[in-house]
């Protein structure tokens, strides 16, 4: 991935390809929502409209040879991590030119070669993972970093715990990115945590933790960018607290009996990391416009890649069990 | 079953909210606990309803926590609920395995029996719903194995209500698996009220003389479609729905009478349970058979995505194919 920025400063034109990454997203998973209830797709899909900025912001303040572990929410983690949007749809659609071979599907997203390693059906299932790749990387004094998103639910699991202790006891190179959207599932965050402020849950294990506003994408770039400096400094861990919003349900079709359409509508009007972009960088309709036919095109053509795809034979469920 | 006016036409799912709704309202002991339980009903919503009539206390929400559910559970049960836990899906129970493996199953055992352990822990389980990799599992091994643990897996929605109420009666720790991919499609005349199914007790599912197909849980209806195919064939199909304990006698005496048996499973092959019911009709009934005892199973891979999904699950054909094998042996 194109690095953005020179001196830690953004330029308009840094912004504006942000703006065009995060537009890509949206579009992607729309698009995908729209296949979903077209037949085409099977369910399960977790959709993270109104995370973007999270997902563009760390993944382009890494370096070259950083690696990320994503969660079921993952078709952003995995496009900013830069698997393309046509290997990304061809395995949404169980095709043999997925990222994943079409094994995998939405929840199970790898792409080794370009440092992603991979969605994660169980929830809290890439955070131990991150730490000891992250301790490799320090035992081979590899100036790398592991990145593990998760959310606000996820700090629940034991993993999550466990990770956070031997990351910071050991000193790993490791950033834990924590997507708080205030949601597992139907279970709102009062209802889950007894404190308010997430970060807590890492200061406990002695680690530094940053709180940063999810819905701006160039203040998640900062933050990100600060804590793998610290990360890859041999300075120990860092925990992001990510306020973040979920726009929609947990999975595409979730009715969201449990939320109320006041606050729902509220969010949606509030909260959108796209808009929030545009009106800062001033952007006219007819710039937004160009981009939004651009990224269309980019998801029409991978729809039409995934299509023309190959079914993967029964028989290849076998392969790869072994060496 | 009983008089008309008794019965009502239920799905699997609605059978099991059914059946919880009964034994909450009959035992104000029993309680509910998981992740989104309470507010939603559950994924599937199973438990709909439960938190509205009976309150906070008896059916919450719980965080995203497995093994705090079921070692909270131990708890519970240590100071007198009999607490009935969800897993969302099969295979989010794994991270409470090392709650069953290492202390549900073994605390009677370990007191001397002096302490009860009336936990449930139940979830939807196995393939067929276009689902990715672990939201398909079928597990029932790891729990059939371990020492302590009670497992039943029903088939209709009769025996879903039944048999949940006697695994939330019963003293020692049970695991339901729910076939989730029947929870709405397999509707049938489910008793209203309290209706209790003992555990240890297979069902025959169809009389025959020819062969015996035997199965648990989703693949009951597999066995089914391939006796309706075979109509020149006399069919058993046999459920066991109680696999542990399990009901030696129905599969011995209908081996007896077949002297063919093909068992069917959909988990992978290697050690599940058709193995353990092949080895018992080798120990006791090997002078009635008159030829092997055959499997037809899933593959030992995990679970495939939904593409391939239906050349894993044993199908009506395959079990045909073992069927005819037997029959020509
Ligand atoms: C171990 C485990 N238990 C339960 C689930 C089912 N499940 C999937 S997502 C989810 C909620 C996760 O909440 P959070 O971590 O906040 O992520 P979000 O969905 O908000 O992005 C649950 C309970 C799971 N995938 N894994
Ligand atoms: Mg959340």
């Amino acid at each position: 991935m194109a690095k953005v920025e020179q001196k830690g400063t953004l330029s308009k034109s840094d912004l504006r390809e942000f703006f065009r990454e995060m537009l890509l997203i949206r579009r992607f998973e729309e698009k995908v929502e729209e296949r979903f209830r077209a037949g085409e797709l099977p369910g399960f899909l977790h959709v993270a409209i109104g995370q973007e900025a999270v997902a563009v912001g760390v993944c382009r303040a890494l370096e070259e040879g950083d690696i990320i572990a994503s969660t079921h929410r993952a078709h952003g983690h995995t496009l900013a991590k830069g698997t393309t949007p046509n290997e990304l749809m061809a395995e949404l659609y169980g095709k043999m030119e997925g990222c994943s071979h079409g094994y995998g599907g939405s929840m199970h997203l790898y792409d080794i070669e370009r440092g992603n390693m991979g969605a994660n059906a169980v929830v809290g299932g890439g955070l131990p993972a991150i730490t000891g790749a992250a301790l490799s990387f320090k035992l081979r004094g590899e100036p790398r970093v592991g990145v593990a998103f998760f959310g606000d639910g996820a700090t629940n699991i034991g993993t999550f715990h466990e990770s956070l202790n031997l990351a910071q006891l050991w000193q790993v190179p490791a950033v834990f990115v924590c997507e708080n959207n205030h949601w597992a599932e139907s279970t709102p965050s009062w209802q889950h945590m007894p404190i308010e402020d997430i970060s807590q849950r890492a200061v406990a294990y002695g680690m530094k933790a940053v709180k940063v506003d999810g819905q701006d994408v160039e203040a998640v770039y900062k933050a990100a960018r600060r804590a793998l400096e610290h990360a890859r400094g041999g300075k120990g861990p860092v925990f992001l607290a990510v306020n973040t919003f979920r726009l929609v349900g947990h999975y595409i079709g979730d009715p969201q009996v449990y939320r109320s359409k006041e606050e729902l509508e509220e969010t949606r009007a509030t909260q959108d990391p796209i808009e929030h972009l545009r009106t800062k960088l001033e952007m006219s309709a007819d710039e937004v416009e160009e981009i939004d036919s651009e990224v269309k095109e980019i998801v029409e053509g991978a729809v039409e890649f995934a299509k023309n795809g190959t079914d993967p034979k029964p028989e290849d469920a076998l392969k790869n069990i072994y060496a | 079953m009983s008089c008309e006016g008794h019965l009502a036409e239920r799905s699997i799912v609605e059978a099991i909210n059914d059946c919880l709704h009964v034994e909450l309202e009959r035992d104000s002991s029993v309680m509910v606990l998981g992740e989104d339980v309470g507010r939603s009903g559950g994924v599937f919503r199973a438990t709909a309803g439960l938190r509205d009539r009976f309150g906070p206390d008896r059916c919450f929400d719980t965080p995203l926590a497995e093994a705090g559910i079921l070692g909270t559970a131990v708890g519970l049960c240590m100071a007198g609920w009999r607490p009935v836990c969800e897993m969302q899906y099969d295979a989010f129970s794994y991270p409470c395995l090392d709650q069953l493996i290492t202390h549900v199953g073994r605390y009677r055992w370990r007191t001397g029996g002096k302490m009860e352990f009336p936990i449930v822990v139940r979830m939807p389980y196995g393939g067929g719903v276009r689902a990715p990799e672990l939201h398909d599992d079928s597990p029932e091994t790891y729990y059939v194995h371990t020492p302590g643990v009670k497992v039943a897996i029903p088939s209709t929605p009769a025996d879903a209500k039944g048999i949940l109420a006697a695994a939330i009666r019963d003293p020692d720790p049970v695991v339901v698996l729910e076939p989730k991919l029947h929870y709405r499609t397999s509707k049938g005349d489910v008793p209203d009220g309290e209706h209790v199914v003992p555990l240890g007790k297979a069902r025959l599912a169809r009389e025959g003389e020819d062969l015996t197909l035997v199965a648990y849980g989703s693949m009951v209806a597999v066995c089914e479609a391939a006796a309706d195919a075979l109509d020149d064939v006399s069919v058993d199909v046999l459920d066991i729905r109680s696999l542990k304990p399990l009901d030696e006698e129905a599969l011995l005496v209908s081996a007896a009478k077949t002297g063919r048996v093909v068992i069917v499973q959909e988990a992978p092959r290697t050690c599940g349970f058709a193995a353990e019911l092949a080895a018992i009709l080798a120990e006791k009934a090997i002078l009635d058979l008159r030829g092997p005892v055959l499997r037809v199973t899933g593959y030992d891979v995990p679970y495939p995505y939904w593409q391939i999904e239906d050349a894993y699950m044993p199908s009506a054909k395959r079990v045909i194919a073992a069927a005819r094998r037997l029959l020509d042996f």
